[in-house]
């Protein structure tokens, strides 16, 4: 079956589910939807021809058809119970069940006045002049078919909007669960802080064992001199098929952290790009530890566009068995973009001789004073660290444990929230139960 | 303690140790010096069990066993304690992590239960006073960030929590400053005990003028060619090493 035929099916089952959603009585929206709904009917989802998509097949996704799920308003005490287990104590949290904002599970009591964190329905009604000035500016349909898909038939989402000055006393959490198998959430999000403003935001991606599809487009605007950290935990079911799609625009002077995690998933894909105007800082760490049949894949794409902007990249990936990571990361530099300072590496740990990467560093630089450094390691452990540790009483099976732990242990010290780094560090110790490590002496 | 008779190793084809004898007993702290090259870091390299040594020839015989014949980690967990030269950096696993994990390996090796992390606490807050170090330091990852200062006296640390009957130490005094120099030393001194012997390797004599060696050896050309007490260095200090070389020839 060829591919267009595919598309159809996903734009003629989604056709009907139009009224459902949320924003009917905005023109702008209904327009916005209705090109996206004709720019996914001619591309449809990406495909390997697409150089960004050449390492990862999403064809599976094409075969099945995850249909939206319908707004539950009551959820049952499984799902409870692990709502409860990934909310972070002392946080604002939004959830997101299947794809819909569950009023009954989400904490939003105290928020400062004048910051709106909502349900993107609600903002729709509420805040629809300021989303109209935000929507599709970080990123286009044009990017690839996931987007124009979100941007037609997201059923929901978060608006999160700090005004100038204000620090976020406490984290934003977004947690989304996925309940059903067959079902595609398909959610919206916006991330707008104003000059000189400060938040920390922690999206969790759970979901259950069976098969279903989880699609997150977030556009972040960091205004000047603001700063923004943005912590992403991807533990979807091990059946699951994940893209979350992060576009931020930074202004001058702006900071912004990404730390992206990615436990779960048959098959995810995370995009994170970022726009730095003058002397704006972004800092993207990434950690995947892949096992059985997992596929990867991780694309950053970093925009100098104006001089003295600073980027940190660090991506690692651990791999077992047969599972299979990409990374794709860009490093574009303006003409006018002079004393860049850019920094990108990929380190990758193959631990099983079935596992695979394919790593693509790429810098593309028109400016002629700037430092731009990248660098890419694939392999095993490193020799000197076992034999050091075999010098400190260790064997050669725990040193090597160790060091395995210790290698995707470095990305999640650089989490700064205390109960968010031992959730973290909880997952990555049920991936290494071999190290034989405990918590509490880490 | 050590008996290390007509010691031959290679590095491919090439012989580094020519026929080492070296004799240390319990309690005696033993100066090896010598020019580059002479085979000094080869000799704690061979003791401590790193790969891409050939012994060729000759024993090293430690508290009635074959050492070489034995893992290195089997090594470490007999007493076989070296500092290393250029230690390595685990980000990643936090300082205390990596002490308790050796302590343990070594306390399993002699039948003993794993510590209490209480009393493991308390030892090690105890011990990082000695060194004259930060308790922060023990949270940090395995010597990432640390000064070079910083490392040595990591490895002290080391030594002086998993208390080895026999501390090899590889030029720990290269590259301190005066005062990080002075530190080591003291954590080194209150190492020294009767049942405890020292095999410091070093290139500079600067070391020992804290640290006083019971005896000191010159290594040149893969021997020990001559031996003595601490004036030795003294010597070698104001003479250097061209009329030991030119004697052995």
């Amino acid at each position: 079956m060829s591919a267009e035929l595919k598309t159809s099916q996903y734009s003629a089952a989604y056709a009907g589910m139009k009224e459902n959603l949320p924003g009917q009585s905005l023109a702008w929206l209904q327009a916005l939807r209705a090109n996206a709904a004709q720019q996914f009917a001619d591309s449809g989802f990406p495909s390997l021809r697409d150089e960004e998509w050449r390492y990862t097949n999403v064809a599976a996704i094409e075969k099945k058809l995850f249909v939206p799920a319908a707004d539950r308003t009551e959820v049952n005490a499984e799902i409870l119970a692990e709502v409860q287990a990934q909310l972070l104590d002392g946080v604002w949290a939004i959830v997101l069940v299947d794809g819909h904002f569950s009023t009954q599970l989400s904490r939003l009591e105290g928020l400062p006045d004048g910051v709106v964190v909502v349900d993107m329905a609600a903002a729709l009604e509420q805040h629809s002049d300021s989303l109209e000035a935000y929507f599709a500016q970080a990123v286009s349909d044009t990017e690839n078919g996931f987007v124009a898909f979100n941007n037609a038939w997201f059923s929901d989402g978060v608006f999160m909007h700090v005004p100038a000055n204000q620090v976020l006393a406490k984290p934003v959490q977004i947690l989304h669960v996925a309940t059903q198998a067959g079902f595609m959430a398909n959610t919206r999000h916006i991330m707008a802080l104003e000059s000189s403003a400060q938040a920390t935001v922690v999206e969790t991606f759970v979901g259950c064992h069976d098969s279903y599809c989880s699609a997150s487009v977030t556009e972040v605007f960091v205004g000047q001199n603001a700063n923004l950290t943005l912590y992403k935990v991807q533990m979807e079911g091990e059946k699951a098929y994940h893209f979350g799609g992060t576009y931020v625009k930074q202004a001058r002077d702006s900071h912004f952290q990404h730390h992206n995690f990615a436990f779960g998933a048959l098959l995810a894909r995370s995009d994170v790009h970022t726009d730095l105007e003058m002397a704006a800082e972004c800092d993207l760490n990434g950690l995947c530890v892949g096992s059985k049949r997992q596929h990867i894949d991780n694309h950053t794409r970093i925009n100098h566009l104006q001089p003295y902007a600073s980027s940190r990249e660090l991506y690692k990936n651990v791999l077992d068995q047969r599972a299979r990571a990409v990374f794709q990361g860009r490093v574009w530099v303006a003409e006018q973009a002079q004393k860049t300072d850019s920094d990108m590496h990929n380190r990758n740990l193959l631990l099983s001789a079935d596992a695979e990467v394919d790593t693509k560093p790429q810098l593309e630089i028109y400016a002629d004073d700037v430092k731009c450094a990248h660098g890419v390691t694939v392999g095993q452990l490193d020799e000197k660290s076992i034999f050091y540790l075999q010098s400190r009483c260790m064997d050669t099976d725990s040193a090597r444990n160790m060091l395995t732990f210790a290698f995707a242990n470095e990305m999640v010290d650089k989490v700064k929230l205390k109960n968010l780094h031992d959730k973290v560090l909880q997952q990555l110790l049920l991936r290494f139960p071999q190290a034989g490590i405990q918590q509490d002496w880490l | 303690m050590l008996s290390i008779e007509n010691l031959h190793v290679s590095v491919g084809d090439k012989p580094i140790l020519k026929g080492l004898n070296l004799q240390i007993n319990a309690g005696e702290v033993h100066a090896i010096m010598g020019p580059n090259g002479a085979g000094k870091s080869t000799l704690s390299h061979v003791l401590s069990g790193k790969a891409g040594y050939t012994v060729t020839a000759g024993s090293a015989i430690y508290q009635g066993k074959d050492l070489l014949a034995m893992e290195p980690e089997m090594r470490a967990r007999e007493g076989v304690f070296l500092a290393f030269q250029y230690p390595v950096e685990i980000p990643g696993v936090s300082n205390i992590y990596l002490l308790k994990a050796a302590l343990n390996a070594m306390r399993k090796h002699n039948d003993l239960p794993e510590v209490d992390a209480m009393d493991f606490l308390a030892l090690v807050k105890d011990k990082v006073k000695l060194l004259e170090m930060d308790d922060k330091f023990l949270y940090r990852s395995v010597k990432e960030g640390f000064s070079g200062g910083e490392k040595k006296r990591n490895e002290i640390l080391q030594a002086a929590i998993l208390e080895p009957s026999l501390c090899i130490l590889d030029e720990t005094d290269s590259g301190l400053d005066i005062d990080a120099l002075k530190v080591v030393a003291s954590g080194l001194n209150s190492l020294r005990d009767p049942e405890r012997a020292f095999l410091m390797i070093t290139h500079y004599q600067r070391l020992l003028d804290y640290v006083t060696p019971d005896i000191v050896h010159v290594l040149a050309d893969g021997q020990i060619v001559k031996t003595g007490g601490a004036e030795l260095a003294l010597e070698l200090e104001a003479k250097g090493y061209q009329w030991l070389e030119e004697q052995a020839a």
